[in-house]
C-alpha cells in the first residue's frame, strides 16, 4: 500500500502539466477539502484535549486553600512533587509493572500471533476470538470479576486451595496484589496486542517464507528471522502504547480498591493519586501539577523506548 | 510514528489533567449570615401557590414516596428527584457544580458531619428565618449542634445512627457465650468464640471504615474535632480515652479474636451471611443492611448496645445519618426551605421515613410514637427493635462536632490507622501518626489549629 501512495505522488506533477490552467485551484480546492475533512476532529481535539490541557498547565501554577482562597504559586507544586514520596512511589510501582507486565504481556501476544499465523492450528477463527473476548469485556465488568476470583473466602481458587488443604492464596495482599493487577491487565490486552501482530504478520510478502524455506529453515527458524522483523514496526506501536497504558493505570486497581482498601491506597498510581488529591484533599491545583508530572515522566520513557528501537534497527 | 507517538502521551497527560479539572475545591472564605429576620407566613404562602420547579438529589431509597406527599399538599410545586449516588459521590459532583457555577440542585442531602465544609465554601442557605429556628425543640442538643451554628440552621435532620449491638442468637447460643455487656467481656467473648469456631469471629473491625471508629471514640467521651465556623480547627487525638480506644482494639486484633476484614463490598455481605462474623457492632441503619444482604438469616439476630466501660455511665455513639440543605444559588430559597422543612417534619412523612424506609428518626415526635416504637421485625425475632435503639438514643454522648475537610479525614484514617488494622499492627501510634497529617493539612490549607 506505501508503494502505490508513492506513486501517486510521482504521478501528481506529471499530470499538473498537463492539466489546462485549473491545476491550481484544483490543488487548492484539494487543500480546502482536505482541512475540512480533518476539521471535526481538530475541533473535537482543541477543544476536549488542548484547552483542557492549558487550563491544567494553568491551575498548576496556583495553590487554593480552603482559607485564604487563590495564590500564584509559580513552580512550587512541581518541586512539591518532586519530592512528594506518594508520588515517587508510585512512579516507581508503575515502572516495576512496565518492566514485569508489559514483556510477558507482549511475548505472549507475539507467540499467539505466530502460532495462529502458522496455520497450523484447527479453529483458526475461534481461537482469535476467544483469545480477544477479554479486550470487548468491559473493563469494569472484567475487574470486578476478578475481583470475586481473588476472594480470600468465597473466591474459588481460595474454595479449591482450601479443598485439597492448602490456605488461601492471598492475592490482595501486600506483597500480590501488584502481581494481581498485572494478571488482570494482561489477560484484558493480549487479545488486543496478538490482532495488533497478527494483522502486521498477514501482510508479510508469503515469498519470503518460501525463500527462507528453500535456504532450509525450520518454522521456529522462520519465525525468529523472517517474521518478527518484518513486523518491527507493528511490535513497536504494542510497545509504545503499553508504556504508556502501564503508567496510566487507574481502572483496575480503582475497582479492586474496595476489596482490599488498605493495600491499594490513595497513591497506589500517580493517576489515582492525582484523581484522590483533586477530589478528596481538594487540592485540583497540585493535582495539576501530578498530571503533567507524569505526563513528563511517559514522554520520556517512550521517547527512550523509541530511540533504543531506532538504535537497534540501525545496526541491523 | 513520531507525530502520532507525541500526540498519545499529550492525549496521556491530557487525559489525566482532565481528570483534574472536573475536580474543584470549595470557595475562599466564608461569612457567616448575621441572622436575618423571618420570612412572613403570607410571603411562605405567596411562594408555595407559585408554579416552581424544585431539583432534590437525594440518596434515600424510595423517597419518591414522600415526595409525592409533598407534591399532593402544595400542588403548584413540582419537585424532581435525583439520585446522583451516595456519600462522596454525591458530594464529589455537589462540589464540581458548585464550582461551576450551574447545575446545582435546589435541595441535597448532606450528612452531619460533611455539613461544615459546605458551611466553609458558603455554599448553604441559612434556613432560620424560613422556619427552622421553630423546630429546635423537636431534637436532642447533639443533633441540633450537628446542623446549627451561631443561630443559623444550615440543614434539617433527616435520621440519624445511634450505636448497639447486633448478634447472632443462634451462634451466640451454639458456642455457649452470653451476649456481652462491657467491653472487657467483649474481649473475653471474642477470644472464646474464635477458639469453638477457628474459621469466624465475634465481630469484625475493618480497615476502611472511620465512621465506625469514630462512633466508638464518641462512646467513650472523646470529642476530637471542633470547628469554629471560621477558621480556627482543634484536633486532639492523643487524650488518654483515645488511647484506651486504641489500645483495646490493637490488644483484640493482635490476639487474632477479631476479623480485620473491609466492609461493605461483595466479600463481607456474603460474610454476614454466611455467619463468618457472629455480631456487628452498628448503628440503627445497621438492620436494613442486613435485611437486604442477609435474608437467610432471618429471625437469627438480637438487637443491644454497645458494651459498655464498667464503672462508666451508659453511653453510646453515633455512626452517620443525613440532613437535607438548601444551596446558596437556587432560585426559589423559600419553597426550597419548605422542601426539606416538609419533607422531615410533617408527621405523615417523618412517620413514613421511619416505618418504611428504617430510617432512624431524629425527631421527638416519631421517637415517642407508639405505632412506630411498638413494631416488631421479624428480621430480630419478634424483638421491638425500634423501642431498643429508641433507649440506646438517650444515651448518645453530648455534643460531637467535625472538621470542615472531612473528607480527607476520612481518607487519612484508611491510610493510618485503617492500614495499622488491617495489618495487625499497634494502632495508638498510627492514630499519632493521622493526627499529625490531618493537623499539617489544616494549617496547609490556612487553618490555625488549636
Amino acid at each position: 500500500m506505501a508503494q502505490s501512495v508513492a506513486a501517486a505522488g510521482t504521478a501528481t506533477p506529471a499530470s499538473k502539466a498537463r492539466r489546462p490552467g485549473g491545476g491550481k485551484s484544483v490543488k487548492r480546492r484539494q487543500v480546502v477539502a482536505g482541512y475540512c475533512f480533518i476539521a471535526p476532529f481538530f475541533v473535537l481535539f482543541l477543544a476536549m484535549i488542548m484547552l483542557p490541557l492549558f487550563y491544567s498547565g494553568y491551575l498548576s501554577l496556583f495553590r487554593t486553600q480552603l482559607v485564604g482562597g487563590t495564590v500564584f504559586a509559580g513552580i512550587q507544586n512541581y518541586v512539591d512533587a518532586i519530592h512528594d514520596d506518594a508520588f515517587l512511589e508510585g512512579v516507581w510501582r508503575m515502572a516495576k509493572f512496565l518492566f514485569i507486565q508489559v514483556p510477558i504481556m507482549l511475548v505472549l501476544a507475539l507467540l499467539f500471533a505466530l502460532v495462529l499465523d502458522s496455520g497450523r492450528l484447527h479453529l483458526q477463527r475461534f481461537v482469535r476470538l476467544s483469545i480477544f473476548v477479554p479486550y470487548a469485556v468491559p473493563s469494569v465488568v472484567g475487574a470486578l470479576m476478578w475481583g470475586y476470583l481473588y476472594g480470600p473466602d468465597f473466591g474459588p481458587f481460595a474454595q479449591a486451595a482450601r479443598g485439597v488443604g492448602l490456605s488461601a492464596p492471598p492475592f490482595l495482599s501486600q506483597g500480590w496484589a501488584l502481581g494481581s493487577i498485572m494478571n488482570i491487565v494482561t489477560w484484558e490486552f493480549v487479545g488486543y496486542n496478538m490482532i495488533i501482530m497478527y494483522a502486521a504478520l498477514r501482510s508479510v510478502p508469503t515469498e519470503l517464507y518460501e525463500a527462507a524455506r528453500v535456504d532450509g529453515a525450520g518454522e521456529i527458524r522462520i519465525a525468529w528471522s523472517v517474521k518478527i522483523p518484518s513486523i518491527r514496526s507493528a511490535i513497536l506501536l504494542t510497545v509504545i502504547f503499553s508504556v504508556i497504558g502501564s503508567f496510566q493505570l487507574f481502572n483496575e486497581p480503582n475497582l479492586l480498591k474496595n476489596l482490599a482498601p488498605n493495600v491499594i491506597d490513595v497513591s497506589y498510581t500517580p493517576n489515582i493519586y492525582a484523581y484522590n488529591l483533586a477530589f478528596v484533599n481538594q487540592q485540583i491545583n497540585y493535582a495539576a501539577a501530578i498530571a503533567f508530572l507524569l505526563g513528563f515522566v511517559i514522554m520520556v520513557v517512550s521517547y527512550v523506548v523509541q530511540l533504543t528501537a531506532q538504535r537497534k534497527e540501525g545496526r541491523s | 510514528m513520531r507525530r502520532f507517538r507525541r500526540s498519545m502521551s499529550v492525549a496521556a497527560v491530557a487525559a489525566s489533567a482532565s481528570l483534574v479539572l472536573a475536580g474543584c475545591g470549595g470557595g475562599g472564605g466564608s461569612e457567616q449570615n448575621a441572622p436575618k429576620k423571618a420570612v412572613s407566613q403570607s410571603a411562605i404562602d405567596k411562594a408555595m401557590n407559585t408554579p416552581t420547579t424544585l431539583t432534590f438529589w437525594s440518596w434515600v431509597p424510595n423517597l419518591e414516596n414522600e415526595v409525592k406527599l409533598f407534591e399532593k399538599q402544595y400542588p403548584k410545586i413540582k419537585v424532581n428527584l435525583e439520585n446522583v449516588g451516595s456519600g462522596a459521590d454525591e458530594y464529589r459532583k455537589l462540589r464540581t457544580v458548585l464550582k461551576a457555577g450551574k447545575g446545582a440542585p435546589d435541595v441535597t442531602q448532606i450528612e452531619y458531619q460533611y455539613l461544615s465544609s459546605f458551611v466553609l465554601g458558603d455554599n448553604l442557605v441559612d434556613l432560620a428565618p424560613y422556619g427552622a429556628s421553630k423546630i429546635k425543640s423537636q431534637y436532642q442538643s447533639w443533633i441540633w449542634s450537628q446542623v446549627s451554628r451561631n443561630g443559623a440552621v444550615y440543614g434539617i435532620p433527616q435520621d440519624t445512627g445511634p450505636m448497639g449491638l447486633l448478634y447472632r442468637t443462634d451462634l451466640l447460643k451454639k458456642a455457649g457465650i452470653k451476649p456481652p455487656t462491657t467491653w472487657d467481656e467483649f474481649a473475653q467473648a471474642s477470644k472464646a468464640y474464635h477458639q469453638k469456631n477457628p474459621s469466624s469471629y465475634l465481630t469484625d473491625l475493618p480497615g476502611n471504615d472511620p465512621g465506625q471508629f469514630v462512633g466508638f471514640l464518641w462512646q467513650a467521651g472523646v470529642r476530637p474535632f471542633s470547628y469554629d465556623g471560621k477558621k480556627t480547627v482543634s484536633i486532639k487525638l492523643d487524650s488518654p480515652e483515645v488511647t484506651k480506644v486504641s489500645d483495646y482494639w490493637t490488644k483484640l486484633i493482635k490476639s487474632g479474636s477479631v476479623a480485620t476484614d473491609p466492609d461493605f463490598n461483595d466479600q463481607w455481605y456474603q460474610s454476614l451471611a454466611r455467619g463468618k462474623y457472629a455480631s456487628w457492632l452498628t448503628a440503627a441503619w445497621g438492620p436494613v443492611f442486613l435485611q437486604g444482604t442477609a435474608k437467610n438469616t432471618s429471625g437469627l439476630w438480637h438487637a443491644t448496645s454497645l458494651p459498655q466501660y464498667s464503672g462508666q455511665p451508659v453511653a453510646s455513639g453515633n455512626w452517620g445519618g443525613s440532613t437535607d440543605a438548601v444551596l446558596k444559588g437556587t432560585k426559589h430559597e423559600i419553597a426550597a426551605a419548605q422542601l426539606a422543612l416538609w419533607i422531615n417534619t410533617n408527621e405523615k412523612s417523618a412517620m413514613q421515613l421511619a416505618t418504611k424506609q428504617f430510617l432512624f428518626p431524629p425527631s421527638k415526635n416519631v421517637l415517642q410514637n407508639s405505632a412506630w416504637l411498638d413494631q416488631k421485625s421479624a428480621f430480630y425475632g419478634g424483638q421491638q427493635v425500634n423501642k431498643e435503639f429508641a433507649q440506646i438514643n438517650q444515651t448518645v454522648n453530648k455534643n460531637f462536632d467535625w472538621l470542615p475537610f472531612q473528607d480527607y479525614v476520612y481518607s487519612a484514617f484508611n491510610e493510618t490507622v485503617g492500614k495499622a488494622i488491617a495489618g495487625h499492627g499497634d494502632l495508638t501510634a498510627a492514630v499519632k501518626t493521622w493526627q499529625d497529617k490531618l493537623v499539617s493539612y489544616a494549617k496547609q490549607q490556612g487553618f490555625t489549629v488549636q
